[in-house]
């Protein structure tokens, strides 16, 4: 019988076999930040073990940085000797770095993809959950914790119990307005956040390969936003041509090698995955999340949904807990909730393709009056590509703020957060309980919705702009 | 790491599905760069209202977490479980967990006990006629138990035979890896060279 490409992939890199134990897979890339890598250092220092693999390894800053005043010192002196942590940890081990003000620095998830270290048949790690995004080239990639970034650093392995394979086939066209990421909610709101639980998936079908690789990485971001162990895409022609001539991508006969190969890693037709799901993408409306998990969203044409709609008991609760944190009341349009934030960015949709989308749809318009609107790009060279269209001065001109590269609001580390009851339309990947900041509330978006809603201050379709 | 063999502890009932790892401990907390002191950003958003159960006196002191589904979905930071730990939890039983925080528990030593749902809703009501109820979990035996007579519950948990092996011996990872170096050596040998480098 076939494999599927997860299978492909995963038997490619056992370096060891047993009963009754994990596989241990090899790690082609491992990926370091400073929020999770501190503690893994200090366990080779105390143990006295060297980074195996300095060469298959690479570090930036991105989660803990601010995206204002980069010429001076981090101000927040904690934030500043975690930074300064990872540089001495870099130093010490011999691990490449990529420091707030170098051009290659940015959201760990961007830079990989964009410098080309990213490639079909891989096993990426790192420590950071939304290491799934760069299963859109078809790589193995998943997030890990500090424990196993430093067996990692040791041993350039991790120990894994073979998960099941899941296949998402993802049939018709998107329409006009939609996106990847309204697809990848709407996903989630019909699996919940455990539906892929002990599954890797593989995305496929019409939709998934009419969609760019930007628009894939998005995709693949998501699937630990519904519990998978990762999610991955089979490279193509578009995976090919975006890879072709990046920095770390082969050369010459080392490419018509590595491409052949790649070839060769798609599902076999007759490969069997343990479970199946079909998704029309030409259902798929603009989404936007009401609660705090990923899975509670809905249709921007729907109401805030009551508690009693739902069957389940956890998830009636669930509910429940959700609108009062989230100050809602059951059959509110979706679209009458006010919003006094736009954050545009993440490793989820901070890539030059959702600057652009998002660009073209504000030009021309303002953000309305009782919103602001944070454009945080999500590397360096995103930022200098964008500045070199005259995307920045489009969002200037518009309103909105234009700041340096990282993860910011996504997660609300470095001083770009939420106060208490300040509601956001984000198009980061978490909506949980004071992600943003204590007491923030966020509704996932699209770049698109994004927009449409910093606005027209509540949420929005990018249809509605229409009259405005 | 810490041997686990069984342990007995006084339980806290969290009724609660999704505690997501911000809630465990949100992402301010997560500037330190020390294994220990985590434990003031457990639950912190939740730690301020007198209601919440770690405040309940008879709570006290709990060493065993009984919640809902899904705990610990979301972010893969370790600083999850240390904040557990350090709180003074070894073990959380629930229907569910997300993955990488399972993961991360293993390694660190604490344990994870999955069980049926109606197994935890039948804890959390034993806990509420009974608040300060110890529960035990056996890893030996792979069961919890908790109460007395007819009030007793008692099940079987899941927990993978590798991960139960390591923390019955409190055996570090990368030193079982490190003594198969051999075959990390020989697997390096046959990597492709087409594969990129950082260096």
């Amino acid at each position: 019988m076939g494999r599927t490409l997860a299978e492909k992939v995963w038997d490619e890199h056992v370096v060891r076999r047993a009963d009754g134990e994990p596989d241990l897979l090899y790690i082609d890339l491992h990926l370091i930040h400073e929020v999770t890598s501190p503690q893994a250092f200090d366990g080779l220092r105390l143990s006295g073990r060297p980074v195996r693999r300095a060469d298959l390894t690479i570090a930036t800053e991105d989660h803990n940085i601010p995206t204002t005043d980069l010429d001076k010192p981090i101000a927040d002196l904690v934030s500043r000797t975690q930074v300064e942590t990872l540089r001495r940890n870099c130093e010490e081990f011999g691990v490449r770095l990529h420091p707030m003000g170098d051009i290659d620095q940015g959201i760990v998830h961007i830079i990989g993809p964009q410098l080309g270290l990213t490639q079909p048949g891989m096993t990426v790690v790192c420590g950071d959950s939304h290491t799934s995004t760069h299963g859109a080239f078809g790589a193995l990639a998943f997030g890990i914790g500090t424990s196993e970034v430093e067996h990692v650093l040791a041993t350039q392995t991790v120990p894994q119990t073979k998960p099941k394979t899941m296949v998402v086939t993802v049939v018709g066209d998107l329409r006009d307005g939609t996106s990847a990421k309204d697809l990848v909610l709407t996903l989630i709101a019909q699996e919940t956040t455990g539906g892929g639980q002990g599954y890797i998936v593989e995305y496929r079908g019409d939709a998934i390969s009419a969609l760019s690789m930007e628009a894939r990485m998005t995709i693949c971001n998501m699937s630990i936003e519904w519990g998978a162990k990762a999610g991955l895409i089979a490279p193509d022609e578009k995976t090919f041509d975006f890879l072709h001539g990046r920095e770390h991508a082969p050369r010459g006969v080392d490419w018509d090698a590595a491409v052949e190969h790649w070839r060769s890693l798609a599902t076999d037709d007759d490969a069997a995955f343990d479970k199946e799901v079909v998704l029309d993408a030409a259902a798929v409306e603009p989404f936007v999340t009401w609660g705090t998990n990923p899975g509670q969203g809905a249709p921007l044409s729907a109401d805030v949904p009551s508690p009693e709609d739902f069957a389940e008991p956890n998830q009636r609760v669930a509910a429940q807990r959700a609108l009062e944190y989230m100050g809602l009341t059951a059959g509110t349009p979706l679209r009458d909730i006010a919003v006094d934030t736009v954050f545009l960015g993440s490793c989820t949709n901070g890539r030059i393709e959702d600057l652009r989308t998002a660009a073209a749809l504000i030009e021309g318009r303002r953000v309305a009056g009782s919103t602001r609107m944070l454009v945080v790009p999500g590397s360096v060279r995103v930022r200098l590509q964008a500045e070199q269209e005259g995307l920045d001065v489009i969002f200037k001109q518009a309103g909105a703020e234009w700041r340096g590269a990282g993860c910011s609001m996504c997660l609300g580390m470095n001083p770009d957060q939420l106060a208490p009851g300040e509601r956001c339309a984000s198009t980061s990947n978490r909506n949980f309980e004071g992600r943003q900041g204590k007491g923030g509330r966020t509704h996932l978006v699209s770049p698109e919705v994004a927009v449409a809603t910093g606005v027209l201050g509540h949420l929005a379709a990018p249809s509605d702009l229409a009259t405005v | 790491m810490e041997k686990f063999t069984t342990h007995t502890g006084v339980a806290a009932p969290l009724r609660r599905s999704n505690v997501d790892t911000d809630q465990i401990i949100p992402a301010e907390y997560l500037k330190r760069v020390t294994r220990s002191g985590f434990e003031d950003g457990l639950f912190a958003a939740w730690r301020g209202d007198p209601d919440f159960v770690l405040n309940h006196p008879a709570f006290a002191g709990a060493s065993v977490l009984v919640a809902g589904p899904d705990f610990g979905t979301g972010s893969s930071r370790e600083h999850a479980v240390w904040a557990l730990q350090n709180y003074g939890f070894r073990a959380v039983v629930a229907p569910r967990f997300g993955d990488i925080f399972r993961g991360n528990s293993g390694k660190s030593g604490l344990l994870t006990a999955q069980v049926e749902e109606k197994t935890v809703i039948a804890i959390w009501d034993l806990l509420d006629t009974a608040p300060g109820t110890e529960v035990t979990l056996d890893l030996l035996e792979r069961t919890v138990s908790a109460g007395v007579g007819l009030a007793q519950v008692r099940d079987s948990f899941d927990i993978d035979d590798y991960t139960r092996w390591r923390l019955l011996e409190g055996l570090d990872d990368v030193a079982i890896t490190l003594s198969h170096a051999d075959d990390i050596d020989t697997y390096e040998a046959t990597r492709p060279s087409y594969k990129p480098a950082t260096l």
